[in-house]
């Protein structure tokens, strides 16, 4: 079993295979404080990919870097290369809204604006300028609350608060506005911690569901939910990419010593 | 075996009962000093409330009486060819109106007894008896029953407020004016009635004639301009330094600066007016152009710093969210933060505007205690504000202005207690729970 | 490897390997007491060793539902996950071997009732070469090691060249004495059953690699000749 400074497993997909986001010595620092190190890691196109690791250990620092939501952090400084289909995020040339338009994320803490549901929804499409007309936004708002499974509910009243839904039905209701804008890449950062188990099954079903249309990335801190949900999983420590790997192959028979403490909670 | 267990048996209970012992006597001790910390809130609201409750007695005790204005009721003959009916301004009313008069008392022939009489009407009953005529032209050659206001002075006594029992020396009216006076009302020719003069005219020497109508429009056009000028101004200056600014030094200093802004005495304000915008600009004296741009300064800092708490006070997960689906920062500001922020700004400024409305100080160093009869038709017309308008009634000795002064403050704090609620309903209305 | 955070797991997973250990050590002793049945031809002995057997299904029994219960209420994965999963497996092969012992006291009794058969001998050999074979396997259990478990795994050769030639022997018996035909096949059988729980061993070895590294072994399992299928590699699935 590998207890050395390489990752272990296959972070790196082969050549002939697509992936949609690749990362290479990809180093984040807060001020003098680094917080990623060296991280190489390739994300597959159409799957989910889960992140773990405890406490403090970048796994959410690296999801805010593939849509640059760390650059609204003031000293935080990200260096090395995140690609996107081939193109580099964090050139100059990029725009950061456009990125952000093909990157949805979805938040821990369900976070629906103060508005109606359909507004939530609508936001997106209206300001990137998706729909022509109201009859092509109002199919685009149908079309994204079915997709997350949220339009049976829902239809009676798209004029209510979005913030009068339960916890489970908003962040359905965020999953739904994150899809409205057409993104390629969904990133999910702990989209389950505040719900309760049965809303946690039908979010992971709807991942699941997703999967055809979306490549995936979900940070949690339940491993239960990472072998129920991804394909590929990521285990990160103290700002190193320790192993990434087939799920199966790290809850069955991870490689490196860190993986397994972490998995069988042997930590600490 | 028994006994050792016994004697955990008896341990465990004596143990438990010991702590218990403890936090029983530590638990009257700091139930009294909760008993207390509540008597003294108690006292201290029922010493503001004995404090607020006596300056309402005195105000309201002083003031209600100004709301009642007393006139007499007089006959006046209005011969054909004392009034031309194509320049109805050029009749000599008051001569009319002193002939009425005299009519009641005939007996009253001296000089000095007729003027002491004809200080019984308002300067202003010719007036009154020119509207009569001009509204009714058919009434020349008859007479026409009209209703002239008294002068204060004898307002005063028919309010009570003259003592009878003075020597005749330290009173405003002789012992013949309160005989007259007194004939006047038996023959049931004075009348009360709601004293809609003081709020319909501006202010004037005489204190029957005197009104707050024209303070009322000066304050409004002043607090128009301070509106117009320093909501805008400051949600903008809140929004950049929270929002956009970058996080420098430089930026810290803006920030204190503004804090201590809030705690400059208002009159300073008063001072940098006159120097720049009276002598340097040139603006008009007096103007509410001027008292509004003064009170601008004034209330600025007051609505920055509410602002910013506003916007500080949405949630950044809101902010992430817009940010997260393309919005760009303007975007995310504008169509998510400010909507948010917006009742605590609306409070903000609602205060700000209560307490520019109070203000006296800077306004008096731009000029605005002249003594303006008009009511003013704009902002660049010369007035004054209720405030001042206070401090200037304050000054004069008459009676009936002391009455009106209080009738006066009794208006304005009506208006502050109005602002205020209406500052603290808006708040409710729209809290948000996140 | 530091233990569990949370001790009643740790503690759990180490009831678990008692049960195995305590489990493996009374079939160990099955084996040995039906063996010494035969060779001592002692049907007290051989009665005892078919009653104790039903001890050895009931700890079957108590690791069956140990299991799942730790699967249900733990969530475990990686080594945990195989451990459990191999002590479930590893005590089905344990109630196996005491089966198998126990056939071979019920044949000991009824063998005692017949006058002694020469080829007797190498059923002890074969017996002791087989006691090994377990004890060893429960040590690499116990101890978790691969290379013990892989060499008792390619021992199992000689039980089965042991039992080819047995075989042989047996068959040349029956043909000289047609009395000899019955109490000749009871040896068979137990010879049988005794190559069966060399087998079994060797299934517990299997498992023991995959508990400890994930993996099966690559090779083959190596074989000895079997005397049925004279010629040709392999026999009926082990």
């Amino acid at each position: 079993m590998a207890d050395t400074q390489t990752t272990a497993g296959t972070p790196l997909v082969a050549q002939g295979d697509a992936a949609k986001i690749e990362a290479r010595d990809c180093n984040v620092f807060y001020g003098e404080k680094q917080a990623l190190r060296n991280i190489a890691l390739d994300i597959k196109a159409n799957e989910v990919t889960s992140f773990i690791g405890p406490s403090g250990c970048g796994k959410s620092t690296f999801l805010r870097c593939l849509n640059r939501m760390n650059d609204i952090i003031d000293g935080c400084r990200v260096s090395g290369s995140i690609t996107l289909d081939g193109e580099d995020i964090y050139h100059r040339r990029i725009d950061v809204v456009q990125l952000r338009a093909r990157i949805g994320m979805v938040f821990q803490k369900p976070n629906p604006f103060p508005k109606s549901i359909y507004e939530n929804v609508a936001y997106g499409p209206r300001i990137h300028g998706l729909a022509r007309n109201k009859t092509d936004l109002d199919e685009i708002v149908h079309t994204s609350l079915e997709r997350a499974g949220l339009l049976g509910e829902v239809k009676d009243r798209m004029d209510q608060p979005g913030t009068g839904l339960s916890g489970g039905q908003q962040q359905r209701l965020c999953i739904a506005r994150a899809i409205a804008v057409n993104p390629e890449v969904i990133l999910m950062d702990e989209p389950c911690s505040a719900l309760d188990p049965i809303a946690t099954a039908k979010i992971e079903e709807l991942i699941d569901e997703l999967r055809e249309n979306y490549t995936i990335v979900i940070v949690t801190h339940s491993m239960q939910q990472a072998a129920r949900v991804s394909q590929r999983t990521a285990f990160f420590h103290l700002g190193n990419l320790v192993e990434c790997n087939d799920t199966e192959q790290i809850f069955t028979n991870p490689q490196h010593k860190l993986t397994q403490g972490y998995i069988t909670g042997r930590f600490g | 075996m028994d006994t050792r267990s016994a004697k955990a048996a008896r341990a465990a209970p004596s143990g438990r009962s010991q702590i218990a012992e403890t936090v029983n006597a530590g638990l009257r001790r700091r139930y009294r000093a909760e008993r207390r910390f509540r008597a003294y809130g108690i006292i201290a609201i029922l010493v503001a409330l004995g404090m607020l409750a006596t300056l309402f007695v005195t105000i309201i005790g002083k003031g209600y009486t100004a709301f009642w204005q007393h006139s007499l009721e007089l006959n006046v003959a209005v011969p054909a060819d004392a009034v031309n009916p194509q320049d109805l301004g050029s009749a000599n009313y008051l001569g009319l109106l002193r002939d009425a008069l005299q009519a009641q008392f005939p007996e009253v022939d001296t000089r000095q007894e007729r003027r002491a009489l004809f200080a019984m009407l308002s300067d202003g009953a010719p007036y009154a008896l020119q509207d009569a005529v001009a509204e009714d032209p058919s009434v020349i050659g008859r007479s026409v029953t009209v209703q002239v206001a008294l002068d204060d002075d004898f307002d005063m006594l028919a309010k009570g407020h003259i003592d009878a029992n003075l020597p005749e020396a330290q009173r405003r009216l002789s012992d013949a004016q309160v005989a007259w006076y007194q004939a006047l009302a038996e023959r049931g020719m004075i009348e009360g009635h709601f004293n809609t003069t003081l709020f319909t005219s501006g202010d004037s020497r005489q204190a029957e004639m005197s009104g707050i109508w024209g303070a009322v429009v000066g304050s409004f056009f002043t607090l128009a301009v301070t509106l117009a000028l320093s909501f805008p101004i400051g949600v903008a200056t809140a929004v950049y330094l929270e929002e956009f600014a970058p996080k420098n030094r430089f930026t810290d200093l803006i920030e204190v600066n503004i804090n201590n802004l809030a705690a400059v005495p208002s009159i300073v304000f008063g001072l940098l007016g006159l120097a720049v915008f009276l002598q340097f600009f040139g603006l008009p004296r007096s103007a509410p152009l001027v008292g509004g741009l003064v009170l601008t300064l004034m209330t600025l800092p007051t609505i920055i710093i509410a602002s910013r708490a506003a916007l500080k006070s949405v949630p950044p997960s809101i902010r992430e969210a817009a940010l997260g689906l393309g919005a760009s920062k303007l975007q995310m500001i504008l169509h998510h933060v400010l909507p948010l922020a917006m009742p605590g700004m609306l409070t903000g400024t609602i205060i700000g505007m209560a307490q520019a409305l109070g203000e006296s100080a800077p306004l008096l160093m731009i000029g605005m205690v002249a003594f303006v009869v008009d009511i003013p038709n704009g902002p660049l017309d010369p007035s004054t504000v209720l405030p001042v308008q206070i401090f200037l009634w304050a000054d004069s000795p008459e009676r009936a202005f002391v009455e009106r002064t209080s009738a006066a403050i009794m208006v304005l704090l009506a208006f502050l207690v109005f602002m205020n609620a209406a500052a603290v309903w808006l708040r409710k209305k729209f809290e948000r729970r996140w | 490897m530091v233990g569990h955070t949370v001790r009643s797991f740790e503690e759990e997973l180490n009831q678990l390997t008692n049960i195995i250990v305590r489990m493996g050590g009374l079939a160990e002793a099955q084996l040995a007491g039906a063996i010494q049945a035969i060779v001592r031809r002692d049907s007290d002995l051989a009665a005892r060793m078919i009653a104790g057997d039903a001890r050895i299904d009931e700890m079957e029994q108590e690791v069956h539902a140990f299991t799942v219960r730790l699967l249900a209420l733990r969530q475990p994965f990686a080594d945990d996950l195989r451990a459990i999963v191999g002590a479930l497996k590893i005590s089905a092969e344990l109630e196996r071997i005491g089966d198998y012992a126990a056939n071979v006291a019920k044949r000991a009794l009824v063998l005692n009732q017949a006058p002694p058969v020469k080829p007797v001998a190498g059923i002890p050999q074969m017996g002791r070469l087989v006691q090994e074979i377990v004890n060893d396997v429960l040590d690499a259990y116990v101890e978790r090691d691969v290379e013990k478990a892989m060499a008792v795994w390619r021992r199992d050769k000689e039980v089965d060249e042991l039992h080819t030639s047995l075989f042989r022997d047996l068959v040349s018996v029956m043909m000289e004495d047609p009395r000899n035909i019955t109490p000749s096949t009871h040896l068979m059988f137990i010879a049988k059953s005794i190559e069966r729980i060399g087998d079994h061993a060797t299934n517990v070895a299997e498992t023991i690699q995959f508990v400890v590294k994930g993996t099966s072994p690559t090779e083959r399992r190596p074989k000895g000749r079997d005397s049925a299928f004279d010629g040709e590699q392999g026999d009926d699935k082990a």
